[in-house]
């Protein structure tokens, strides 16, 4: 497509049409005072001169860091299949080319993505993806308060902090509420208050949420809170991280209704925190609470098979202020290397990445424990969980100055929290190697006061 | 065009029918909005209890390429709702005035049908388009 500028005649007719001398007039609106001056811009330089600059910024980079960091964006070995199929010309340079005249190979690698994350979760209906896991947490949370006709959402605090975070900001100014349901001491949601909950009946709960693994990395019983939540007439989203369900229970088969998670760790590199991917499913019959778009299969006027946007007549451009959410784009190029990573792997590969992990961050626990730090909670993990250090932000920099990043200290997150004050919680992936974990641990002891 | 607008029936600006049975009024879409809409695939319907303004949205009809609101002729309440749509929203294109009915409201006002279009209006609005 010829892209055409406009020249200053056209603009002066433009001008002319308005009724205004300058293009400046069309801002008289905006407060001066609010209003860019200028900007403070330094001298041009050389191309030669700016790759220097850029060279020295990037030598500022922390690397070769050895790195137990997750909470909620995980290292893992993404095979060099999935940048070269992800950096085809076809793939990478179109934006939302969704007419199913000339998008059938984009069309079908979205529902390709969709059948993946179905098969993982277990439900049947999954969006072509949305910003990142937090913005599809919170679509889930409204899907449900439209789906019940119902206010109040429950959510467990040990979700991931910036995914409530944005849940809040999505239910401010509303009539919904979201609220917080505490945890126990051994770190899993407190069902005991779920319950009750549940029960008072001032305002009947439209959603429960809750993580599984949650944000301390812990199992939570999600077939009792889901029962919990289905006897009070709410549904049950679960949010999840994707690659844990190649060894946990789908979703589907514990009563989620929702289930939503980041979809980073397939495929995905630590990108500056973004961009991520969002994953929903849904169980068939909320189909038409499911925000953004979905692409379905069918055939053509030949019998062919053909890919198209489907269940469309709720998205923005035709529902404008009533569509299901404005707040929704699908992430087409992330999901493709979702989806290329789930294919090159298959179901035993993410099998084994999902085993691996697990059984590192076991071998973690035993070296940290045999120098004296144990664990802060007593329920099972996966791989990932929270030690118990003493002046745990200032070991925490220190190990960080001998090139070890100790995890999270969750005080970051919890500064109100007693129990958490002291707590670091430590990651392990397939690419942690036994030569990090006794590097962490040699670390750590020199460390200890 | 001729399209099927029964005498018996009020209607509104927004293209929905009310036929009063007493206190109740039944309310759906005209043949004339269906037939705008296209085949329609599913209609999202209040719960029975709900109670309505004259004019408020009570629920949300789509079609295979667009979806619209649907506002209620009169204030009242529900008193139930067309289940068969759920299954066969077909039912709106098919038999608009009988089996693609809507709603059942209890009426606040009965008698506030009468500030609704007769049949004659409502022809001379479709008519001008």
């Amino acid at each position: 497509m010829a892209y055409s500028p406009h020249t200053p005649a056209d603009r002066g007719r433009m001008r002319e049409a308005l009724g205004i001398d300058t293009v400046d007039a069309l801002f008289d609106d905006i407060p001066a005072r609010v209003r860019a001056n200028g900007l403070d811009l330094p001298e041009p330089l050389s191309e030669l001169e700016v790759a220097r600059q850029l060279q020295g910024l990037a030598e500022r980079n922390r690397t070769g860091v050895t790195s137990f960091l997750g909470a909620g964006a995980y290292r893992h070995h993404i095979p060099a299949a999935v940048d070269a199929v992800l950096s085809r010309g076809e793939f990478y340079t179109a934006y939302t080319p969704y007419q199913p005249e000339i998008s059938q190979g984009t069309l079908q690698t979205i529902y390709e993505f969709q059948s993946l994350i179905a098969e993982l979760t277990g439900l049947d209906v999954v969006s072509a993806s949305h910003y990142d896991g937090a913005a599809a947490m919170a679509e889930a949370a409204l899907m449900t308060v439209r789906a019940t006709r119902r206010n109040r959402v429950l959510a467990s605090r040990a979700i991931h902090r910036h995914f409530l975070d944005t849940a809040r900001t999505y239910f401010a100014g509303g009539e919904m509420t979201l609220e917080e349901l505490p945890t126990a001491a051994d770190g899993t949601t407190d069902l005991g208050a779920l319950e009750r909950e549940l029960a008072s009946s001032d305002e009947p709960v439209a959603g429960v949420l809750m993580g599984q693994p949650n944000a301390f990395g812990l199992l939570e019983p999600m077939a009792e809170a889901a029962r919990q939540a289905h006897d009070a007439g709410a549904l049950f989203v679960a949010v999840v991280e994707p690659v844990s369900l190649a060894v946990l229970a789908p979703p589907a088969e514990y009563g989620a209704d929702i289930c939503v998670g980041e979809g980073q760790p397939l495929g995905i590199g630590l990108q500056y925190g973004g961009p991520y991917l969002g994953l929903l499913a849904a169980r068939p019959d909320l189909v038409r609470q499911v925000p953004g778009r979905l692409v379905g299969r069918t055939t053509d006027v030949e019998g062919r098979r053909a890919y198209v946007m489907t269940l469309r007549a709720r998205e923005q451009d035709i529902r404008r202020d009533k569509a299901a959410s404005n707040i929704c784009t699908n992430q087409a190029l992330c999901a493709l290397a979702a989806t290329v990573y789930l294919a090159t792997l298959g179901p035993h590969g993410l099998r084994d990445v999902a085993a691996l992990g697990a059984a590192r961050a076991r071998e973690l626990e035993q070296a940290l424990a045999a120098i004296g730090v144990e664990r802060v909670h007593s329920m099972a993990y996966l791989n990932e969980f929270a030690i118990r250090v003493p002046d745990a932000q200032a070991v925490h920099a220190r190990l960080l100055e001998r090139g070890v990043l100790a995890g999270l200290p969750l005080a970051r997150w919890y500064p109100e929290d007693e129990q958490l004050r002291d707590a670091l919680l430590v990651c392990a992936t397939e690419v942690t190697s036994a030569v990090d974990i006794g590097h962490f641990a040699e670390a750590l002891r020199e460390e200890l006061p | 065009m001729t399209v099927e607008i029964p005498e018996d029936l009020r209607y509104t600006e927004d293209h929905e029918w009310l036929r009063l049975e007493g206190e109740e009024g039944i309310v759906g879409i005209t043949a004339y909005a269906a037939g705008e809409l296209g085949d329609v695939v599913f209609v999202e319907l209040p719960a029975v209890g709900t109670a309505l303004e004259k004019s408020q949205s009570f629920g949300v009809i789509e079609s295979v390429k667009t979806a619209s609101d649907l506002y209620s002729p009169l204030a009242g309440e529900v008193v139930a709702v067309n289940e068969r749509l759920a299954e066969h929203p077909e039912l709106v294109n098919d038999d608009p005035y009988g089996e693609g009915w809507m709603v059942r409201l209890k009426l606040a006002d009965p008698s506030a049908v009468d500030d609704l279009q007769a049949a004659a209006d409502y022809s001379r609005l479709v008519e001008a388009g």
